[in-house]
């Protein structure tokens, strides 16, 4: 029965590779002129990204619709994690890394030390939303403490008036996110400080409709997963406004893409090595990311970026381009 | 796999005359059973062999008595905790509510169906119990989840609300899953006790209640028994019920209205995620399915011995 699980899994996540190739020339074609260009000659080779699990589904749909184009090029997208990646990347075993934070500084150095120019590309942005019960009339903002207070490692929060005297004797049940996700990994590392870390008397789930059946189901029920899958379900559940230190805000399209949805939302990055641009798969592959941001983004369910961070990125790979040239 | 279809006899392979083996088509066929009757036996030891490696792996990182004593199980969480007593816990209670469904519906079906009702009635109704057994437990599972769920909560007073995910709701629907197994194989059993005995007990002026219960019902023991202890291997082992209807929260618990998860639920929910192999992570789900192994083959060895003891031979 398990194997049966895991043939169903493995038909779902090559049903969604066929939709987003479906999708893919229109929009391809109407991308950059260059582009167009590179496509049309057939390029060979591999290209190593590495790094965040949290972008990787991003990279990796990239990879997908970026194989429609260049079969011959193989795409590997590892997820040794944020930090693995540039220790990786610094060290001169990879042609992309992905970050779900920014580079640091020490990291800097270690690239430095060994002559690793590269260019800091924002991709895409990602937010989370947390989500109650539709009656749940009490719930209308939660601070990251509140949060916290819900889910820290051995919390024995079990009702909603222990989280707030002014909140119902109502029991408090929780949904949430799988160890596997990337959803998982961030808002442990948001809310209780340190990605891995959560209580574990939950039901978690890698499949999102679950949490939405949970929480839709359970008047005291609160979950949390992308705010793409939110909007899908919005005529089931009600989203709660998150008060990271400035105020209460809802999570919209528009919070993540200006970053007022705070902690739950961030910009997410890769970094591509000037030298690798050099090799002609791995500039196809760089510019097909930059001119097709938005379809990835969209098909990773992730939030596209905003004008600003449109016009950044196209200025990054330019500069990239510059460096790999001179 | 049936207990109750035990009769071989050894002299089988020599044709009715004795000149069966002159004719090589004969050999051929023989070979053919001989390799279809293998392949049962060569894919548990298939399994075994598969199940074997990563779980001594497993027992090298974790320890045997944290694995049974800690009554905490989180083992792809940060610290991780490999305490396998809720998912022990919530797979018997669930058999249990499954049980105490399935034991009393199924016998009281096989007992009519075979003492009351008319040959007429029989024809119909034990092949339509039959196809109770052929719906595919994933549409149970969501009956489970979309009807009985919502019904107990409709029905229950406030301070018995099941959560959406429970176990009550998974065990139920497991109990009506397995009726077919304990009725059709039960029924079986009660229809081959010999006429001679209910005519006897007739002759003596019994009523049809007490030639069922104590004539039919004893005489037919061994086959009754071991429907039972295939219908409770066949819960423990139940997969899709469990895995959508009962939540996947691994908390020690006994209350029926809570979500919980059972050692199969566990390596549904594990193996349908994206575990690395090699992984400690992977090597629990071998763990668990060695252990859930170990109790269905005691289970059929324990349901082997019940009717070796309770057979009674006539003729």
């Amino acid at each position: 029965m398990a194997r049966a699980l895991l043939a169903v899994a493995v038909c779902a996540v090559a049903l969604a590779a066929c939709g987003g190739n479906n999708q893919n020339p229109g929009t391809a074609t109407g991308g950059e002129a260059t582009g167009g260009a590179t496509a049309a000659k057939e390029l060979a080779g591999d290209v190593k990204v590495d790094g965040s699990s949290t972008v990787a589904p991003l990279s990796t749909a990239a990879a997908e619709l970026f194989a429609e184009q260049q079969a011959k090029v193989r795409v590997t997208v590892g997820t040794s994690g944020t930090g693995g990646g540039f220790e990786k990347f610094c060290n001169g075993e990879t042609d992309i890394s992905n970050a779900s934070r920014p580079i640091k500084d020490e990291e800097k150095a270690a690239c430095q030390a060994k002559n690793i120019a590269y260019e800091e590309f924002s991709v895409a942005n990602d937010a989370l939303t947390v989500v109650v019960h539709k009656d749940n009339t009490w719930a209308t903002c939660l601070t990251v403490d509140q949060l916290k207070k819900m889910w820290e490692p051995g919390s024995k929060v079990n009702n909603w008036n222990q989280i707030d005297s002014k909140f119902p004797n109502e029991p408090l049940k929780l949904f949430g996110a799988g160890t596997d996700s990337g959803t998982f990994d961030y808002f442990t590392d948001v809310i209780n400080g340190e990605e891995g870390k959560s209580r574990t008397d939950y039901s978690p789930s890698e499949d999102d409709n679950v949490t939405v059946q949970g929480v839709a189901g359970s008047k005291g029920g609160l979950g949390y997963f992308g705010f793409s899958y939110f909007e899908e379900n919005a005529d089931k559940l009600k989203a709660v406004q998150v008060d990271g230190g400035d105020g209460c805000v809802g999570p919209s399209v528009q919070a993540a893409q200006d970053g007022t949805y705070k902690p739950l939302s961030r910009p997410l990055f890769i970094y591509p090595k000037a030298e690798s641009l050099k090799r002609p798969e791995v500039l196809a592959f760089v510019e097909y990311y930059v001119a097709n941001h938005k379809q990835i983004a969209e098909d990773a369910k992730f939030i596209p970026l905003n004008a600003q961070q449109e016009t950044e990125l196209k200025a990054a790979l330019d500069k990239l381009k510059a460096q790999a040239g001179g | 796999m049936s207990p109750t279809g035990t009769a071989s006899s050894p002299a089988a392979p020599k044709g009715p005359l004795g000149r069966a083996r002159s004719r090589y088509g004969e050999r051929t066929v023989q070979v053919v059973l001989v390799a279809a009757a293998l392949v049962s036996v060569a894919t548990t030891a298939g399994i075994v062999v598969s199940l074997v490696p990563p779980t001594v792996e497993f027992f090298e990182a974790v320890s045997v008595a944290e694995f049974f004593t800690s009554t905490q199980w989180a083992p792809l969480f940060e610290p991780p905790a490999y305490g396998v007593l809720p998912l022990i816990a919530a797979t018997f209670l669930i058999t249990v509510i499954a049980i105490v469904v399935a034991i009393p519906l199924g016998l009281g079906a096989a007992l009519y169906l075979s003492e009351y009702a008319h040959a007429r009635t029989r024809k119909i109704f034990k092949p339509v119990l039959e196809v109770l057994a052929g719906v595919p437990t994933v549409v149970y599972g969501f009956f489970a989840l979309r009807f009985v769920t919502p019904a107990l909560q409709a029905y229950l007073p406030a301070g018995l609300q099941p959560d959406i995910f429970n176990a009550l709701s998974a065990g139920l629907v497991m109990g009506v899953m397995i009726v077919p197994t304990v009725a059709s194989l039960s029924e079986d059993a009660m229809s081959a006790v010999p006429r001679g005995l209910r005519d006897g007990a007739y002759a003596l002026g019994s009523s049809t209640r007490l030639v069922a219960v104590r004539v039919v019902l004893p005489a037919a023991l061994s086959g009754v028994v071991a429907s039972f202890v295939l219908a409770i291997s066949r819960a423990i082992g139940e997969t899709m019920i469990v895995a959508i209807a009962s939540g996947n929260k691994p908390a020690l618990s006994f209350n029926p209205l809570d979500a919980m998860q059972t050692m199969t639920g566990f390596i549904a929910q594990a193996g349908s995620g994206d575990l690395p192999t090699a992984s400690l992570d992977y090597k629990t789900i071998f763990a668990v399915g060695a252990l859930l192994f170990l109790i269905t083959f005691a289970m059929n060895f324990i349901s082997a011995r019940l009717v070796r003891r309770f057979r009674e031979v006539y003729e």
